[in-house]
């Protein structure tokens, strides 16, 4: 199962980074939030994935679930969550106000 | 007493999210905004004066004891550290009246700027790594408001880079922290230097610190990573300028500078032998841009580069006296790059433009920014006997005790060519025949020149007194060297 997720979350990052790459805004901002999904599911692996109980001493309960990185992970995700819309607002009004979206055409040295 | 450490990571917060009740009463939150920087600065002065006198103190959030909670640590470091960032925030709140105008203020500077200082408080004490990028991701949020106030076109363009630049490298840190967590099962900082020296493959080790290490590279703007820095931080308004260039790139800086001599010193021959090419290279192309430009702001945004090299500099040689000269050179850094921010904010405003080909004579009609302005160049220089010289002759002495000749070279050779890169603007802008263009606006520039006259005093203390100043910083380095002290304050084995 983990071989799988690793997998998963490298394609995750190889198709961010293509995204990333691109010119147009919109693909980059996609691209973020691809390589993102892929970070978040790559912390969830590298903690191993079992299943268990919550980690609270029961008796008859043997397997506990690791609780450390379902949290760290809820964090990062919430982040990711809120800096992806300030992103896309900011894209846009980077599209707006340039009249392009084209990463080509927003090169320049002028500093108004 | 031990609580009392939280409070310069909450207070602001709770300072930011008042301030944002009222944005446009501008009077109000002016005043608000001053009267509580001014009263957490006093009160961060007291804590740190008491960290220093009576030691470490570390306080588990929760209750839950160190590798469970979450430890908030103010060793000698993170405070003194957590101190010149309240003082280069008061100093920038006084300034903020004068040099932003009317609807910049009104959205929302001053809440974006409590919650700043709140995510660099917070990154200087924070124990965990994890930790570590939530403040992180708390300071650069607050750093996207800032930047893309005043909605200019080419802010818009350059903000856009910016904050791509920052989430691409934060996603990074997250898998960085999941690779270490794989590794050693924990993300404590104490913890983690503990289990480092029981993993049994090494290489694995080294690889994840370099992960983590271009991580902080890219916030602190190292060599090859910089790029970014000079055109996003010379496009918005000079007060945030300021706080950009002496917070943000120090806050990689510490990171680096605490992950390194903590965690990762299991193979310092590969990790430190990188930094020390590193801080050459960041070293001689910082101030290359430094020389290659007329655009006065610009200058000293370049001039944020080198003084990074400095800094990577002592931590790449490793020894105490070289730490102790980063960790000098990092205050100093910070009060100074400030300072020179504001100065140049004012100079801006007294000359009527950014140009250095189009100002001239300034010092005509603002003496004192002119002299000023001339104490700050010498001291971001390091000419004796300012606070510049004290960092950097003990970064030279460490590096001559290494034997790294050639490091020690390129240091003094872009030492010199910072004065010339300062002297340029003070020659070229501050002398000559007196231009129509400069202001008539005495008051405002008297305004703007005050903080920046602070922030230079200050400094000055720093080097002339360095006698009250230095013990503490050898005990901090001591601290650096020696990890146990770190450990055991904070797992209380």
């Amino acid at each position: 199962m983990e071989i799988i997720m690793t997998g998963l979350a490298s394609i995750l990052f190889g198709a961010g980074i293509y995204n990333l790459l691109q010119k147009q805004l919109l693909r980059i901002v996609v691209g973020t939030v691809l390589v993102s999904h892929g970070a978040h599911l790559y912390f969830l692996t590298m903690a191993q994935l079992k299943r268990g109980a919550p980690p609270l001493v029961v008796d008859g309960v043997t397997e506990y679930a690791d609780p450390l990185p379902q949290a760290l992970v809820l964090t990062a995700i919430v982040i990711a969550f809120g800096v992806t819309s300030f992103l896309l607002v900011l894209a846009y009004r980077t599209y707006t106000l340039n009249k392009t979206d084209n990463m080509e055409e927003l090169r320049g040295s002028d500093h108004e | 007493m031990n609580n009392l450490i939280f409070l310069p990571i909450v207070l602001p917060l709770i300072a930011s999210v008042i301030a944002a009740f009222f944005p446009k009463k501008l009077n109000l939150s002016r005043k608000f905004a001053q009267i509580t920087s001014v009263i957490l600065t006093i009160m961060t002065a007291a804590l740190t004066w008491h960290v220093l006198t009576n030691g470490t103190i570390v306080v588990q959030s929760g209750g839950w004891e160190a590798p469970f909670g979450i430890s908030i640590v103010g060793d000698g470091l993170s405070m003194i550290l957590v101190m010149t960032t309240y003082i280069i925030g008061t100093a920038a709140v006084f300034y903020a009246p004068s040099v932003l105008d009317k609807q910049q203020e009104s959205f929302y500077f001053y809440a974006f700027f409590f919650l700043l200082i709140s995510g660099v408080s917070g990154a200087f004490m924070t124990g965990d790594l994890f930790n570590l990028f939530v403040f992180f991701e708390v300071l650069l949020i607050a750093s996207y408001g800032l930047i893309v106030l005043g909605n200019g076109k080419v802010q818009l363009r350059e903000s856009m880079k910016y904050v791509l630049f920052n989430v691409f490298s934060s996603m990074l840190f997250v898998t960085a922290i999941a690779f270490i967590y794989a590794i050693t099962g924990t993300v404590n900082f104490a913890q983690l230097a503990e289990r480092v020296e029981y993993v049994e493959q090494a290489g694995i080790l080294t690889t994840v610190a370099i992960i983590l290490f271009f991580v902080f590279a890219v916030k602190a703007a190292i060599f090859p990573l910089y790029y970014w820095l000079p055109n996003s931080y010379v496009v918005p308004n000079a007060v945030v300028s300021a706080l950009f260039g002496a917070l943000l790139t120090k806050v990689g800086i510490y990171s680096i500078l605490r992950v390194f001599t903590l965690i990762f010193v299991h193979d310092t021959g590969v990790t430190h032998q990188i930094f020390i090419w590193l801080a050459m290279f960041t070293m001689l192309f910082g101030v290359i841009g430094a020389l290659s430009t007329n655009n006065v702001k610009l200058i000293i945004t370049y001039n944020i580069i080198p003084a990074v090299g400095f800094m990577l500099m002592g931590i790449g040689l490793y020894t105490e006296d070289a730490i102790a000269g980063s960790v000098y050179y990092l205050m100093h850094d910070m009060v100074i790059k400030g300072a020179l921010f504001f100065l140049i904010g004012a100079l801006i405003v007294a000359a009527g433009t950014k140009d250095l080909r189009e100002m001239s004579g300034v010092i005509q009609k603002f003496p004192l920014l002119g002299w000023i302005f001339f104490v700050a160049s010498l001291i971001l220089a390091g000419v004796p006997p300012f606070s510049g010289f004290i960092g950097k002759i003990l970064l030279l002495r460490g590096g001559l005790e290494q034997e790294e000749f050639l490091l020690v070279i390129i240091a003094l050779i872009s030492s010199l060519l910072i004065l010339f890169s300062m002297m340029r603007i003070f020659i070229r802008g501050f002398w000559g025949d007196l231009m129509d263009n400069i202001s008539d606006d005495r008051k405002r520039v008297r305004n703007l020149t005050i903080p920046g006259v602070v922030l230079v005093s200050i400094s000055i203390f720093l080097g002339v007194g360095a006698e009250a100043v230095y013990p503490h910083v050898e005990s901090i380095a001591n601290m650096l060297m020696d990890r146990t002290d770190y450990i055991s304050s904070v797992l209380k084995e």
